[in-house]
């Protein structure tokens, strides 16, 4: 297909694939080998699967965050909130297991992070306030409540909390659940992309949302619910961070938001929407664990590896970008 | 007389699409040389070229004796080629003097020079406008003295008006014709482009003629007359332009509206729409015909008034309830508001109706999806490399039968039209016709906003007109012409028609 195709005068462009288009669409992919076989050769220690679980359990609270993420900016909006919907989460959980069955503290969680996307995502879907705007203001709702709920505590779950505990430390033959969660919850959500008239219609609305509801779709249903789903998959990483260390805190995931949307952003996703699959956020979300691991690995100070992954993360765009970038 | 500028052989394409295949074109000093053409002859884009807007493929530009190679309008403007768009380039938010003078503001403002300057530059057209005002403010007419003004300050010797009438009321049209003649008799060139043929013959002293991105020919207004002109422009006569008519018997009432407004841009309208009738809405740009047609299918609310589709009463609050009545829209944006561009030509077909076509999962039947859009492929002629290869690979005319595929699959009784045929060439203007009239063939009600008259007169059974809001009246084949039209369209009459709906 390395030659542009016959003069197609009556049906549109002539078509043709060249290194950048190449480079565009697999370009977040290439950047991932190349991380691996930098992180191979720098340390012995990297490619051991201690070291991979080891990546793959920290990045597993950030990636399902970063998959409600995708859905949102795929409509064209962003939420800023899953960090402190997360730590509400947390905090949620960790109390009612304390007193009521594992079934409820769980659902509690999870229900209190969907209404807090039902609001947000209310809020601009049918009242047409800016996402940027409303998902800020649900992020201090969100960490405040969490404050509130854990009276500024951190709580212990000890035993009552054992199920949530054994999810967080437990394995099927060597892989932790956590990374399964994610595992599952990536392929539900490719699928759902993929094949579904929801997944297609969200990718159409941030495409051109005028077009889709002059075509008679209600446009403001689907919009609120990918505010729904981003909340409920941020209470989840919650949940699993929690399980995790075994104590529920309201000052966790300060930050993840941001983290979420470099690994949507790295996977080639434009925040413009409309554009960005499930695959390539997967990929973005270990190109952020591997360069946060391999700075540990090379002992990098930690403010140092803040600037490091700054830079990265431009290095990344830029390769994205680049056949737009040569094309000026 | 002085050639003050000649293009040569101009070509320009986009993607596959030839838009100007080797154009000339001249325009002497202190001539008003129309543009004519249908919409997609080329007249904007070849204009864009002249204005420095665009870049041409082949073919040359001559200012005075100098081949110039503009690369942005600040280049042409350096050499004296302004160009007035329809969409007026103008700070809205900005004053009329900073408008005018936005180029060459200095970094230290001396107001009051500026403001004598600006209001110099106005009363020498004839207009008086206070140079302080905000841009928004003021109405079109004044909007557009403006953007002249802002040209003049600039010593331009080339003037493009693009369409500059289409927006205004008569009386502010006769205005700037006015202005025109000044501007000509300065020494001024002007190259005018208008729909408006009487007005054409009005003003211009020599008319281009241009078809399918060509020069057809260029003349003395005074050796045509507008019968000459429009078959150089169509290129083909009137009957096989818009194909052969099917017989057609008119049914029973499917649309019926009663006094609706919207309390600013559509007043107390009547109207109905019987099976198996093509009813066409005249007016000028920014007559309502828009409003009122969103305000049918849903996309606005009414203030006040009734809807009734096939004699119930529909309340539309979004066009999803305007579709389940089974009414269908062509919005007259194509681009921002028919299609998702970046999507499959498969995707965009079935968006309307997707029901059918799905489990009760939300999972999407693909191979009944491709079956669905190859039919309508076929039977809507959508010329395309694979239904699969998104919408934007598809020249204007394909794109807009996929729009139009998206409601043939819907499958409506009644089908709006808001100016099907623009940015289309005129092969694919016929299809678009028969297709139009074969949904009416099979018993669906049509209605049909152009502001092409040809296209009315010879599509619709009879055809509405609106001004500033109101319907001013209805007319029937005999009686079609520009003239009658237009004096509906634009002279305010004492009391609108309105109190019974046009039959």
């Amino acid at each position: 297909m390395g030659i542009a195709m016959t003069d197609l005068a009556e049906t549109g462009p002539r078509r043709s694939i060249n290194i950048s288009s190449l480079l565009h669409r697999y370009g977040t992919f290439v950047i991932l080998i190349a991380l691996l076989i930098v992180a191979t050769s720098m340390s012995d220690v990297f490619l051991t699967q201690r070291n991979l679980l080891n990546v793959l359990r920290q990045i597993s609270g950030t990636s399902l965050m970063a998959v409600g993420m995708l859905f949102v900016i795929l409509t064209r909006g962003i939420d800023l909130s899953v960090g402190s919907i997360a730590a509400l989460g947390s905090v949620i959980s960790a109390i009612l297991i304390q007193h009521y069955s594992p079934g409820v503290a769980i659902g509690a969680a999870i229900i209190a992070g969907g209404l807090c996307g039902a609001v947000s995502g209310g809020l601009v879907a049918y009242l047409k306030l800016p996402p940027f705007v409303t998902t800020l203001a649900m992020m201090t709702i969100a960490r405040g409540l969490s404050y509130i709920v854990s009276a500024g505590q951190p709580i212990v779950m000890g035993d009552p909390g054992a199920l949530i505990t054994s999810f967080g430390s437990g394995s099927i033959i060597g892989i932790p659940y956590p990374i399964i969660l994610m595992v599952i919850v990536f392929a539900l959500a490719g699928i759902v992309l993929v094949f579904t008239r929801f997944g297609r219609l969200v990718k159409a609305i941030g495409s051109n949302a005028e077009a889709v509801r002059l075509s008679g779709i209600p446009v403001a249903h689907y919009t609120m619910s990918v505010y729904v789903i981003s909340g409920v998959l941020a209470a989840i990483a919650g949940i699993v961070s929690t399980s995790r260390t075994g104590v529920g805190s309201a000052n966790i995931g300060v930050g993840a938001e941001l983290d979420a949307i470099a690994a949507v952003v790295i996977g080639g996703a434009s925040l413009m929407g409309g554009r960005g699959g499930v695959a390539n956020t997967l990929i973005g979300v270990l190109v952020l664990g591997i360069i946060a691991n391999m700075m540990n690995l090379a002992r990098v100070p930690g403010y140092h590896q803040q600037v490091f992954m700054g830079c990265i993360i431009i290095g990344a765009m830029l390769l994205q970008y680049a056949s737009t970038i040569f094309k000026r | 007389m002085t050639t003050l500028v000649e293009l040569t052989g101009i070509r320009k394409s986009f993607g596959g699409v030839h838009a100007l295949r080797g154009v000339d074109f001249a325009l002497r000093a202190g001539e008003v040389h129309a543009l004519l053409g249908e919409n997609g002859a080329g007249k904007s884009t070849l204009m864009r070229v002249l204005g420095g807007e665009y870049v041409a493929d082949g073919g040359t530009v001559a200012v005075g004796d100098e081949t110039q190679n503009f690369r942005s309008p600040a280049d042409a403007l350096q050499r004296g080629i302004a160009v007035i768009h329809q969409e007026m380039a103008l700070a809205t938010d900005l004053t009329v003097a900073e408008n005018i003078f936005l180029a060459e503001i200095p970094s230290l403002i001396s107001w009051g020079d500026l403001n004598r300057r600006a209001t110099g530059l106005i009363s020498s057209l004839g207009f008086d406008i206070d140079p302080r005002s905000t841009v928004c403010d003021l109405s079109l007419a004044h909007q557009q003295v403006v953007e002249i003004a802002k040209a003049l300050s600039r010593n331009v010797r080339i003037i493009v008006f693009d369409e500059p009438t289409a927006v205004l009321a008569v009386r502010d049209a006769e205005r700037l014709l006015g202005i025109i003649r000044t501007l000509r008799d300065r020494g001024v060139g002007v190259i005018y482009i208008s729909h408006r043929l009487d007005e054409v013959f009005r003003i211009a002293d020599r008319i281009t003629v241009m078809k399918d991105g060509a020069s057809v020919k260029t003349v003395d207004r005074t050796e045509v007359e507008i019968g000459d002109v429009i078959n150089m422009m169509v290129g083909r006569s009137l009957k096989a332009l818009f194909g052969e008519d099917v017989e057609r018997s008119p049914g029973k009432e499917v649309l019926r509206v009663e006094d609706l407004s919207d309390g600013s841009r559509v007043k107390g309208v009547s109207l109905s729409v019987k099976a198996g009738e093509i009813v066409g809405l005249g007016g000028l740009v920014g007559a309502g015909r828009t409003e009122l047609v969103r305000l049918i299918f849903g996309a606005e609310k009414a203030k006040s008034g009734r809807i009734l589709i096939n004699g119930k009463e529909l309340k539309p609050r979004s066009p999803r309830d305007g579709v389940r009545a089974g009414i269908g829209l062509v919005p007259e944006n194509r681009k921002e508001q028919g299609v998702v561009l970046d999507f499959p030509i498969r995707t965009n077909a079935t968006m309307t109706k997707l029901n059918p076509l799905v489990n009760v999962f939300g999972f999407i039947k693909r191979a009944k999806e491709r079956a669905t859009v190859d039919t309508l492929a076929a039977r809507l002629r959508i010329k395309a490399g694979d239904l699969g290869d998104p919408v934007s690979s598809l020249s204007g005319g394909n794109q807009q039968k996929v729009v139009l595929a998206k409601w043939f699959h819907a499958d409506g009784t009644l089908l709006i039209f808001d100016e099907p045929t623009r940015g289309v060439d005129v092969g694919a203007k016929t299809e678009i016709y028969s297709l139009i009239k074969s949904l009416a063939a099979e018993g669906r009600a049509v209605l049909v906003i152009s502001s092409e008259h040809l296209e009315l007169f010879g599509l619709c059974d009879r055809v509405l007109v609106m001004r500033e809001g109101h319907l001013t009246g209805s007319l029937e084949p005999q009686d079609y012409s520009e003239e009658k039209l237009l004096k509906l369209a634009m002279i305010s009459t004492s009391a609108p028609l309105q109190q019974e709906p046009a039959h």
